[in-house]
């Protein structure tokens, strides 16, 4: 029926695969986020985006090498998100959840807005580090290393938060606090503290994202906001209700993407908002949502 | 007179001269904005249902009025009531769609249903994607009134301003309003004492989607203008600013906010601080989140409770 050519198709697939580990890894950040202080961060697309200028700009003035930003960025992106929640949302966290929506929109903005006038709106390019240039030749496609890279590392990191998550002490006790807080803070743990480190932990999840994505995608003022209306899209499909949710929904909406802009290109901006729709008509509470 | 009768009859008035002493398309384009925050507030204000979607439905107004404007030689009113029952079918499926999820999911579901539609009109062939949709005649409304004179536009979207303040203002004030507030402050309650929550939600967001399409769809006429930029996220967030500006809940509120922000807008897109728009929005946001939750006529309203 279809005249299948299989060195583009699995270059599309290829595509997905990565356009998917960044979907895993942006809707994971939210969904640790939205675990404990039921928030949904909309600052989340501008941290992802902080994250590959840091990247970018710290190679300008400190020289600093890729696997340095790696490392560095996050907790960079992170101690911002510290000081984002301790300061702007802790404030207003008695108040109805919809006020720290807009209130993440509007840094959101800022963010953007500076970034845009500071450097322009046109992307800046980010060299591929020269260990993982080059690629390997498959018997039906070539696979670029920094792609395999991106893939391999961010199910590594996904794995590595799911892993802290369900089956640490520290894991245990944010879950602990999704349940009930008050109780939790009854047991002597410090659940504010632990607020902070997650919002914190879940930005720094976008700052990594935004170094991983520096070399592959065009560092822009806008690459954030684009990404994160599909990510929400994805958080609505999987639901919110589990951290492995989060990750197979992420990836499996990636490759959806990548299959379209095979075999129908028109959609394929548009094929994760339909999906989304059938969904919602399908499963409103999502794929592995928990609430009615 | 009664006092209603009385604010009324001043609105009417200061409508009415306003053109003499302001330029009348700043002031036709401020109306239009107006409309828009008004309806949605109807749904943020009133139902406490947070759409970051609405710029699909000033979109779609602005595209459907332009495409028959330009393709069938209908007269304008009819162009414009095209572009409003565009906005209210609309409305009706992305309703039906988001409703099934509440509060936050509600705000997300809508803003990339948005997001859809803005795609939808990237790639559509009539609206001339990035370029926009241009040169769009303003026509002849009942096919003999001149609309290029910008006095007799001015004086026609006024009365199609006052006629969405008309409806929104007897919905709240209505048996329908009065339920919406009820699952604005308690869903359950709601739910328990009978009401199909649901249904009611869906109608408010129909007719807060129909006349966001109806300021869509004059704008368009006053600006023969329809572009990407009234479909875009930043249009869903700055209508919710101009709402939260003038004061969420209130009547009066999204129009103060609306006129802000578009003589915001219209005075820094002048000067050298244009580039500074959205960061100045940005903080405006934030601000106002964190310390002015009531807006200005929120304000406004609780010193006069205090001191009258």
């Amino acid at each position: 029926m279809f005249d299948i050519n299989l060195f583009a198709l699995s270059g599309q697939l290829l595509i997905g695969l990565i356009n998917g580990s960044f979907y895993a890894l942006l809707s994971l950040g939210l969904a640790i986020i939205f675990g404990l202080l039921r928030i949904i961060n909309f600052a989340q697309g501008a941290m992802y985006m902080l994250g590959a200028f840091c990247a970018l700009l710290f190679l300008k003035w400190f020289g600093m090498s890729y696997w340095v930003a790696l490392f560095v960025v996050p907790f960079v992106v992170a101690v911002l998100g510290i000081l984002i929640e301790r300061f702007l949302i802790r404030p207003i966290a008695n108040l109805d959840h919809l006020y720290s929506l807009l209130l993440t929109f509007g840094i959101a903005l800022i963010l953007q807005g500076s970034f845009t006038h500071l450097f322009g709106s046109s992307g800046l390019p980010y060299s591929t580090p020269a260990e993982l240039k080059g690629g390997m030749k498959l018997p039906f496609m070539y696979l670029p290393n920094y792609r395999a890279w991106i893939i391999a590392s961010s199910v590594v990191i996904c794995g590595l938060t799911w892993y802290m998550i369900e089956k640490t002490k520290l894991g245990a006790y944010l879950r602990a606090g999704t349940e009930n807080p008050q109780l939790l803070q009854a047991f002597g743990i410090n659940v504010p503290l632990i607020i902070t480190l997650t919002f914190a932990f879940g930005v720094g999840l976008a700052g990594f994202a935004g170094v991983l994505a520096a070399p592959v995608y065009s560092v822009a003022p806008d690459m954030g906001s684009n990404i994160l209306i599909v990510v929400f899209a994805i958080v609505v499909i999987g639901g919110m209700g589990s951290i492995g949710g989060a990750i197979i929904t992420g990836l499996l909406m990636g490759i959806i993407e990548g299959l379209t802009k095979y075999f129908y290109p028109e959609a394929s901006a548009t094929v994760i908002f339909l999906v989304m729709m059938l969904v919602l008509i399908v499963k409103p509470a999502g794929l592995f949502g928990k609430e009615g | 007179m009664s006092k209603v009768n009385r604010n009324l009859i001043i609105a009417i008035a200061l409508l009415a001269i306003a053109p003499f002493v302001l330029y009348p398309v700043f002031l036709a384009k401020v109306l239009c904005f107006a409309l828009f925050a008004l309806a949605f507030n109807l749904l943020l204000g009133y139902a406490g249902i947070l759409s970051f979607g609405h710029a699909a439905f000033l979109g779609t107004g602005g595209y459907i009025t332009g495409w028959a404007m330009l393709n069938t030689g209908m007269s304008t009113e009819l162009a414009i009531l095209l572009g409003t029952a565009a906005g209210a079918a609309l409305g009706a499926i992305y309703g039906k769609l988001a409703i099934k999820r509440e509060g936050i999911y509600f705000a997300m579901i809508t803003l990339a249903l948005a997001q859809l539609t803005f795609f939808l009109y990237l790639q559509a062939p009539f609206t001339g994607g990035e370029n926009g949709m241009q040169g769009i005649p303003r026509g002849e409304l009942f096919g003999f009134i001149d609309l290029t004179n910008n006095l007799t536009m001015y004086y026609v979207v006024a009365l199609i301003f006052l006629f969405g303040y008309a409806v929104v203002s007897r919905a709240i004030h209505s048996p329908f309003g009065q339920v919406l507030k009820a699952i604005r402050e308690n869903e359950p309650r709601a739910i328990s004492l009978g009401y199909d929550v649901n249904k009611y939600k869906w109608v408010a967001f129909v007719i807060s989607a129909a006349l966001s399409a109806l300021a869509g769809s004059t704008k368009t006429i006053v600006f023969q203008l329809a572009s990407l930029t009234d479909v875009h996220w930043h249009m869903s967030g700055e209508v919710i600013l101009m709402t939260l500006v003038g004061g969420v809940g209130t009547l009066m509120g999204p129009i103060v906010g609306a006129s802000l922000i578009v003589t915001m807008q219209n005075y820094l897109s002048t000067g050298e601080m244009g580039n500074y728009i959205h960061i100045i929005m940005g903080f405006v946001f934030v601000i106002c989140v964190l310390s002015f939750r009531n807006g200005i006529v929120g304000q406004w309203n609780k010193f006069k409770a205090k001191n009258f």
